[in-house]
């Protein structure tokens, strides 16, 4: 009797073992990614833009030609990239340190001009690698090794909303902000992040994910519960829903 | 023959990207180079290539950085203040051993300074400039003929060597107008097409990574010798540098890009007043002709420097003279550009005459 | 044998063409030139210039200090540059501004009534034509087949111009050598 295989590791995913802390959903993510990939049948057209920052090693985990950016940079690099072959599928993958701090101007005027690359931006509200800063996306009163005293929006601001800024741009094809704590908002995430290849893959212009997403080792939270807080904490701040569809139903 | 054709600087270096067989150029507007981005606007749909008017010069280094991912040859140009800016993304285009061509049109600094003609960006183009253990090849035109082949050759040296490689002009390199002839189009097929490492999409291979990114020290200090071995390999091969009636002279001046033809006048002048002079002019700036420079020097009576920098140049002249012969300067900043009058008279001085 | 030419002037009366056209010719003429426009502090004073370096040899300094040739189509043109005439060499005036004498006697000042020329053809546009052709008269450092081939190559896309310009040079290039016999 032959034995049916119902599940296996996406192709468009290496063999290298992620790196990421347990509990920390930038591995669902990947998968996610990774799928679409296989789905859309594009992964040897496609390439990564890795970012700086806890995805550093993204490179090594997707099974597609790949580089790393400077800090930020990553939109600027993918447009590099997509103007020299309009043919290839790019596509930057950033948390939001890197996207929504010091590559601010980028992500937006990559969004802005329609830029036919798409981008997945991991919102956790704190810079994991550097060791649990606060990031622009950090909430108010959020506790982080440079708030102590939690974000107060006095001296720190306030949490910043890329998606709802990058939405009045002309540019955008697709945009959507996910997350991906529940299995049902797995497969809402992966549907958006199919959408955001395919508003490039059809010519339309840019798409991006933002996927709210945990971080339990810097929230001081173990995974379940840093699950739990996300929903409690960050969907108030930052709800969830499609900004922009230019893409339409698929099929 | 082909034609001689009169043009302005900017758009000689343009052109001759586009001969060379760049189609990509990204570029943010700074004066004194708003020429070239602004003919390669005009240039690129031309030839099926691709201009991009960026929002910093940030983000042009690394869009830049993405197109050599490709192995698609690629220019940007700037000015010193956009150059300060391009360096994070020079340095990780270096690590990551990406070939591009990168134009400097220097003007006065520090800071804001102004949009003269200056040569105050010669320890950053050969020093570093970024972070990190690395070189750029850096080729100094002292005329527009020069500046239309050096660009031919900085795109084949940034092909040879994975690296990028500077061309380091001037407002007055930019602003002229010479006649130049410029060579064919190159042949897209014969560009090096890079298969062995470029981000072509991994169709039917195993995939490829570009990165200036290794966190095992163990790696990375790998990565760094099998840098440090390729510039040496740049440093015993791709010394260039022109010698001007020095055969005679007992006087040597050196100097690099304007300076550089501005003192062959003042040879000629010198010579009118019984003073054997002679110009020794480095085109690579990196890697400098060292030895050729000591050698020339040995028994002259005087090696004069001069630049339009408080004497950046100087220390390459002070490593390669050693004490073979006594050194003088002379120099202007600000994009001042002195005349060959007032290096001679600032000559006459040193000789006492 | 080097040339060194500096048109000088407001900006708007085409000093940096007269310069542009004359390289050309130059060029054209099979000699090196180089074309180099106002830098430095020279850029202050209202005043537009370029420098035109001729020679039978590649030219070495495109900055000069001294020219054999000076035009100077302003009184604050004539102020700054007549100095730097070398001895017996030319200076063009344009009369038409320039309403004073020059300080030099060492040397051959041509003056060239370039607006009354120029109204007289009928478009005062031309009037920087009229000082090129002058200093083509007056020097004879291109010819003038060679100074219309650039004038065409220049103007090509205002063909409708290039006859007025010519005579406009013409005018001026008579004027320059009915000068120099006196």
């Amino acid at each position: 009797m032959a034995m049916q295989i119902i599940q296996k590791k996406p192709e468009s995913l290496t063999d290298k073992e992620f790196t990421y802390c347990p509990g920390c959903t930038h591995g669902i993510t990947h998968r996610l990614v990774a799928e679409v990939l296989d789905e859309l049948g594009i992964r040897e057209k496609t390439v990564t833009v890795g970012p700086v920052g806890c995805s550093v090693f993204a490179y090594q985990f997707f099974n597609t030609d790949a580089t790393v950016a400077a800090h930020g940079r990553a939109p600027a690099v993918a447009t590099g990239i997509k103007r020299a072959r309009p043919d290839l599928c790019v596509f930057t993958y950033q948390g939001d340190g890197d996207l929504a701090a010091i590559g601010t101007a980028e992500i937006m005027h990559a969004a802005n001009r329609g830029e036919k690359i798409t981008t997945i931006f991991i919102n956790n509200a704190i810079y994991g690698m550097t060791g649990g800063q606060m990031a622009p996306t950090t909430l108010l009163g959020m506790k982080t090794t440079t708030t102590p005293y939690g974000r107060n929006s006095n001296n720190d601001g306030y949490p910043i909303h890329v998606s709802e800024i990058i939405k009045e741009t002309k540019g955008v094809a697709y945009l959507a902000r996910v997350k991906v704590n529940t299995p049902q908002d797995v497969q809402k995430a992966k549907k958006a992040i199919k959408k955001a290849f395919l508003a490039q893959l059809k010519g339309i212009g840019f798409g991006m994910v933002e996927v709210l997403s945990t971080c339990p080792t810097n929230w001081g939270l173990d995974p379940v519960a840093a699950l739990k807080w996300l929903d409690e904490h960050m969907v108030p701040e930052y709800p969830l829903g499609v900004f922009v569809d230019k893409v339409g139903d698929e099929q | 023959m082909a034609e001689r054709v009169l043009v302005k600087g900017t758009e000689a270096i343009g052109e001759a990207a586009v001969r060379a067989g760049c189609r990509l150029f990204f570029g943010y507007p700074i004066t004194p180079q708003n020429e070239l981005p602004e003919y390669m606007s005009k240039r690129m749909p031309e030839v099926g290539g691709s201009f991009l008017q960026t929002e910093s010069e940030v983000a042009t280094i690394n869009m830049v950085y993405g197109a050599a991912c490709t192995g698609r040859r690629v220019m940007t140009s700037t000015s010193s203040p956009g150059f300060s800016l391009m360096q994070e993304g020079v340095s990780y285009m270096a690590g990551a051993e990406l070939p591009a061509v990168l134009v400097n049109v220097v003007r006065g600094g520090p800071g804001l300074g102004d949009i003269q003609p200056a040569q105050g960006d010669y320890w950053q183009a050969t020093k570093g400039g970024g972070h990190g253990d690395y070189k750029l090849i850096v080729l100094a035109p002292s005329t527009l003929q020069e500046a239309v082949d050096l660009i031919g050759l900085a795109f084949d040296l940034a092909d040879e060597y994975r690296n990028p490689v500077i061309v380091l002009a001037d407002g007055v390199i930019g602003q002229i107008m010479e006649p130049v002839t410029f060579p064919e189009f190159r042949d897209p097929d014969t560009l090096p097409k890079h298969d062995s490492w470029a981000l072509q999409g991994a169709v039917g291979r195993e995939k490829h990574v570009v990165t200036s990114f290794d966190i095992d020290p163990v790696v990375l200090e790998k990565m760094n010798f099998e840098l440090v071995d390729k510039f040496e390999r740049i440093e015993s091969k791709e010394k260039r540098w022109e010698e001007y009636k020095l055969d005679d002279a007992d006087v040597v001046i050196t100097s690099f890009g304007t300076i550089g033809r501005i003192s062959k006048s003042v040879v000629e002048k010198a010579r009118e007043e019984g003073i054997k002079v002679g110009l020794f002019r480095p085109i690579t700036l990196w890697p400098f002709p060292y030895e050729r420079l000591e050698e020339i020097v040995k028994g002259k009576k005087l090696v004069l420097d001069v630049e339009m920098n408080m004497g950046q140049m100087l220390e390459d002249v002070k490593l390669a003279v050693k004490d073979n012969a006594p050194i003088a300067f002379y120099k202007r900043m600000g994009g001042m550009v002195p005349t060959p009058e007032e290096i001679l008279n600032a000559l006459k001085m040193e000789l006492g005459r | 044998m080097t040339t060194r030419i500096i048109f000088a002037g407001f900006g708007g009366q085409g000093v940096m063409l007269m310069g542009q056209i004359l390289s050309l010719a130059g060029m054209l003429e099979g000699k090196h030139v180089t074309w180099m426009p106002s830098y430095g502090p020279e850029m202050r004073g209202g005043t537009a210039n370029c420098t035109v370096v001729m020679s039978d040899e590649e030219v070495a300094s495109p900055v000069t200090e001294k020219a054999e040739v000076v035009v100077a189509m302003n009184i604050p043109s004539l102020l700054k540059f007549q100095d730097d005439v070398i001895p017996n060499g030319f200076l063009f005036i344009n009369q038409s501004v320039i309403d004073r004498d020059s300080n030099r006697t060492d040397i051959n000042v041509i003056k060239v009534p370039c607006n009354e020329i120029a109204d007289e053809l009928g478009n005062l546009k031309v009037s920087n034509m009229a000082m090129l052709g002058a200093v083509v008269g007056g020097t004879d450092i291109v010819s003038t087949d060679n100074l219309f081939k650039a004038l065409e190559k220049k103007l090509g896309s205002k063909a409708s111009m290039i006859e007025i310009n010519k005579q406009a040079v013409m005018k001026g290039y008579e004027l320059a050598k009915a000068s120099l016999v006196k």
